[in-house]
């Protein structure tokens, strides 16, 4: 009767363990509460936006000189 | 490349950025807030191959017709893949080193992307190493389809078969059972389209600057 009382015992408290660890890893929650995220993010976008324009701006540079490259054949 | 698709990819990636960063994720040990990683580590990888495999599609493409502006697709494809596959390593190795211990561990995954990165380097080894531009495109279009296909099992199946820490290797499950539930799948999918199109539109610049590179070589040679 002793050992099943300590089985009990040793069960219940390897649930508790499970659970209590289980129950929520460690995440940036105050971080986030306080709103910082949200410059973090504006940063990244800010950044991403200015990439992307960049692009474009390549893109758009390459068709202009496509377009020339295609009229010079007619000129000469 | 059309405009509304790069119109989309630029949509999707503001929303994978803002979503990756705000969304409720999944509380994990070990990973805690890294998890969110997925969304900007793994569509590099998912991207590298995907650009791969339209560098050997035009490889091929290239092997039954020979003309140069296949031959320049397909190697532009393989330098931007080329690029994701280096920025996934080195943001793997940083991931790694938090969650892992070390940036390196020698994980039969983190081997395998590397050799493969070293495979498709050699390509462009190739490349330069060869003067006559027909020889240099056909040869480097063989190599483009052996690349290619060694580096399957090298990143999708030799790392199965064998104890790995990476998810989707060994006994780990892939992105099924813990680290991708609905929640991140609806921020994952838009990040792997939206770095793929991204791919896809420079790549494109880079094949038209080629092309004008190579028209006004031909103008010069008919000058002089």
């Amino acid at each position: 009767m002793k050992n099943f009382n300590k089985y009990i015992l040793a069960i219940g408290l390897m649930f508790l363990t499970e659970f209590s660890s289980a129950q929520s890893p460690e995440m940036a929650d105050t971080f986030r509460a306080e709103g910082k995220i949200y410059v973090v993010v504006a940063i990244i976008l800010i950044v991403l936006s200015g990439l992307v324009a960049y692009l474009f701006m390549l893109d758009r540079k390459l068709t202009r000189l496509e377009r020339m490259m295609d009229e010079k054949p007619q000129t000469k | 490349m059309k405009n509304w698709l790069k119109i989309l990819a630029v949509a999707l990636l503001f929303y994978v950025h803002v979503a990756g960063l705000l969304f409720d994720v999944p509380r994990l040990n070990i990973l805690n807030e890294t998890v969110r990683a997925i969304y900007f580590h793994v569509p590099m990888w998912f991207g590298m191959v995907l650009l791969f495999l339209l560098s050997f599609y035009h490889a091929i493409l290239f092997l039954r017709n020979p003309t140069p502006g296949l031959d320049r697709i397909s190697v532009q494809y393989a330098n931007v893949g080329l690029v994701f596959g280096l920025l996934g390593m080195l943001t793997g190795m940083l991931w790694a080193n938090y969650t892992w211990g070390s940036p390196w561990h020698g994980d039969p995954k983190q081997n395998g992307a590397a050799i493969a990165l070293l495979v498709y380097m050699a390509y462009f080894v190739l490349r330069g190493s060869i003067e006559n531009e027909e020889q240099k495109a056909r040869l480097s279009a063989v190599y483009n389809i052996f690349a290619f296909v060694a580096m399957i099992p090298l990143i999708f199946i030799i790392p199965r078969l064998q104890d790995s820490l990476h998810p989707g290797s060994g006994g780990n499950p892939g992105f099924n059972a813990y680290d991708l539930d609905n929640r991140m799948r609806a921020i994952f999918y838009p990040a792997v389209v939206s770095w793929f199109l991204i791919g896809v539109w420079i790549a494109n610049l880079r094949i038209r600057y080629k092309t004008l590179e190579e028209k006004n070589m031909e103008l010069y040679n008919e000058k002089f």
